[in-house]
């Protein structure tokens, strides 16, 4: 399916259907991240249950320690 | 020499420029942010600028680092210290305070008290979740900045309004995976610090700033930011209803770990302790080489070890990545 991920269009595979599966797709499963999918931000406690679905506009953040 | 502001105050206005130079802000880490940082606050007339850092400057630096020079890499200089010269002969009218330390539970209330805002420029989850303890107690702001490779982000933490540092990072994740594989570019510091110091600028002169995190990657030219409200968590411990400041309370011990993408362990005593660095050469003078000292420091090559010890005594024992192998050759050193 195409989503709008931080603002750029990604085909996903056909495996990535939820959140937790979007972040695994990305390699960011181990990592703090923030998920806001159209304006609304998904708690951790959803990342398995929320489906993506076509369309959908997904801003990630991720955190980074570095400075 | 009032002129010196005279295109900022066009810009944000008497007031805000009167609060500018009115205000104390403190730094906390003086590595690739906290030089950019303190050179635009410095130069924005800052009235005080509190600024303390636990290393001392190498060549690797000097390519994101701005405030450094060749001659402070060559001096093995503490970077609190060089910064302090670089920045006072920027502006000779801002107070500033440098702290050569390793900033931790213990001290960090210290230096944030009496500040305006504190600015994070740190490079580590831990340090971070200590200053924002220190924050919400105290009800200071503190400006969340970080980078790693191409990519940077900043959160403005303000008291009483919208999540916490804590509140987002509820965990330290290891951070093996970024630092050490990815490097970092010079323009996404000066992208991170610039947020940073613009929300800072904001804060103190009244504006309303949101509790928005944002994201830059400036090689893929991906942005990212989003009103984070809802991730308040009313149970947390640095800011919710009990709170607790958990990361003010933590137990004494020596602290060790691995500095980010350089082969090496920093230690910190349990307790502050002076060391005698004369005596210290003298004594190790037969089994090292390389000894080089100045008044902030001892360098010397140790077995297979580049070793630095502080006259604070901390250490940092570059060729390792291994925390028990550090410990071990610091006890070896200092007793």
């Amino acid at each position: 399916m195409k989503i709008e991920l931080n603002g750029k269009v990604h085909e996903l595979p056909e495996h990535v259907k939820t959140t937790a599966q979007l972040l695994a797709f990305l390699e960011l499963q181990n990592r703090i991240v923030i998920v806001e999918i159209n304006q609304d931000i998904v708690l951790k406690d959803k990342y398995e249950s929320h489906q993506l679905n076509t369309g959908d506009k997904v801003e990630l953040i991720h955190f980074v320690g570095g400075g | 020499m009032k002129s010196r502001y005279l295109k900022q105050e066009l810009f944000i206005g008497k007031t805000g420029q009167k609060k500018i130079e009115e205000s104390t802000i403190v730094v906390f880490g003086m590595g690739a942010l906290g030089s950019a940082i303190s050179e635009m606050l410095v130069r924005a007339g800052v009235g005080k600028l509190v600024i303390a850092d636990r290393d001392y400057v190498e060549w690797s630096n000097l390519q994101r680092q701005q405030l450094y020079t060749e001659d402070d890499a060559k001096k093995k200089l503490p970077k609190a210290v060089a910064a302090k010269q670089r920045l006072q002969s920027i502006n000779s009218q801002t107070i500033i305070k440098e702290h050569v330390m390793d900033i931790f539970f213990q001290n960090v209330e210290e230096l944030a008290e009496g500040a305006s805002i504190l600015m994070d420029a740190t490079d580590n989850f831990e340090t971070r979740l200590v200053i924002n303890d220190a924050a919400m107690k105290h009800n200071i702001p503190f400006v969340f900045g970080a980078c790693v490779g191409s990519y940077g982000m900043t959160y403005p933490v303000l008291p009483g309004k919208g999540p916490c540092f804590h509140c987002l990072v509820d965990y330290i994740p290891s951070q093996n995976v970024t630092c050490d594989t990815e490097g970092v570019i010079s323009p996404i510091v000066q992208w991170v610090a610039s947020m940073q110091v613009a929300q800072a600028m904001q804060i103190l002169s009244g504006e309303d700033v949101t509790p928005t995190l944002r994201s830059f990657d400036i090689w893929k030219m991906e942005h990212a930011e989003m009103n984070v409200e809802k991730l308040k968590n009313l149970d947390c411990p640095s800011c919710g209803i009990e709170r607790l400041h958990p990361f003010l309370t933590m137990e004494k011990h020596t602290k060790a770990d691995i500095l980010c993408g350089r082969d090496a362990v920093h230690i910190r005593p349990p307790v502050p302790r002076t060391l005698d660095l004369k005596y210290l050469s003298k004594q190790w003078e037969q089994q090292t080489t390389n000894m080089l000292a100045n008044a902030h420091l001892l360098s010397f090559q140790y077995e297979p070890y580049r070793v630095i010890l502080f006259k604070d005594g901390r250490a940092i024992i570059h060729g390792t990545a291994d925390i028990t192998m550090a410990k071990n050759v610091y006890t070896r050193l200092t007793g």
